[in-house]
C-alpha cells in the first residue's frame, strides 16, 4: 500500500509543477486564476491522500474549505476582471 | 474482503493522480484560455471524485464518507459555475483565441467594435 501512496504522491507533485508553470507563465489574470484552479484541485488530492496514509481524519474539513475557497476566489476574479490584462503586449502597443 | 476494499481504493487513487497530471499536461500544452478550461475540470470533477472515493474505502469511517460526499457535491456544483464565469470574462476582454475558433456566432451577434467593447464589461 505504501507505494500506491508514493506513485499518487509523485505523481500529483508533477502535476503541481506543471500547474504552477502555467501560473508563472500567465499570460493573462484568466489564465492564472484557472491554473490556480486546478492547483487548488491538486492540493485537495494531495492533502486526502495523506489522510489515506497516515490514518487520520484532521484534514478532511481542511477539504471542505479549499473547494469552496477555490469556487469563490475564482468567481470573484473573473467576475472583476477589467480589459486586457497582457502587460508585456500593452508595451508592444497593442 | 479488508483486502479488496484496498486494491479498489489503490486503483482509485492512482487512477484520480493520473487525471490531475493529465490536466496539468492541458494546462501547458493548450495554446488558449478557453480550450484550458476545458482540462481544468478533469482533475476538479472525475480525478477528485476517484482520489476521494479511493481515500473514503481505505479509511472506511463514517465521518470520513460525509465529508468526502460533501466535498465532491461541492465541486460538481461550483465547477460548471466558476467554468461559466471564466468562460464570459474571456469572451469580454476579448481573450478567446480568435484565429482559433472555427464557429464565432457570439461575435457576429455582438456587432459594434469587440475591441473598443471589452475595456469596461458592463453589469449585466
Amino acid at each position: 500500500m505504501n507505494t500506491v501512496y508514493l506513485v499518487c504522491v509523485v505523481v500529483l507533485t508533477a502535476a503541481a509543477v506543471l500547474t504552477l508553470a502555467r501560473v508563472t507563465m500567465g499570460p493573462t489574470m484568466l489564465d492564472r486564476s484557472v491554473a490556480l484552479d486546478v492547483l487548488i484541485s491538486i492540493v485537495i488530492c494531495g492533502l486526502a491522500v495523506e489522510a489515506a496514509w497516515n490514518q487520520h481524519l484532521f484534514t478532511l474539513p481542511t477539504l471542505l474549505v479549499l473547494a469552496l475557497l477555490g469556487f469563490t476566489g475564482s468567481v470573484s476574479v473573473a467576475r472583476y476582471i477589467r480589459g486586457f490584462d497582457d502587460i508585456e503586449d500593452e508595451e508592444d502597443g497593442a | 474482503m479488508t483486502t479488496f476494499f484496498d486494491v479498489v481504493a489503490a486503483i482509485c487513487m492512482i487512477t484520480g493522480s493520473l487525471l490531475a497530471l493529465v490536466a496539468a499536461i492541458g494546462q501547458v500544452r493548450m495554446p488558449d484560455l478557453l480550450s484550458r478550461t476545458h482540462p481544468a475540470t478533469k482533475p476538479q470533477v472525475l480525478g477528485l471524485g476517484l482520489v476521494l472515493l479511493g481515500v473514503a474505502l481505505r479509511l472506511r469511517e463514517p465521518e470520513a464518507f460525509g465529508l468526502l460526499a460533501l466535498v465532491i457535491i461541492f465541486q460538481l456544483v461550483t465547477s460548471p459555475v466558476a467554468s461559466h464565469m471564466i468562460g464570459r470574462a474571456a469572451v469580454r476582454t476579448d481573450n478567446r483565441g480568435e484565429e482559433r475558433l472555427v464557429v464565432d456566432e457570439l461575435s457576429e451577434d455582438r456587432p459594434q467594435g469587440r475591441a473598443d467593447e471589452g475595456d469596461v464589461p458592463d453589469q449585466r
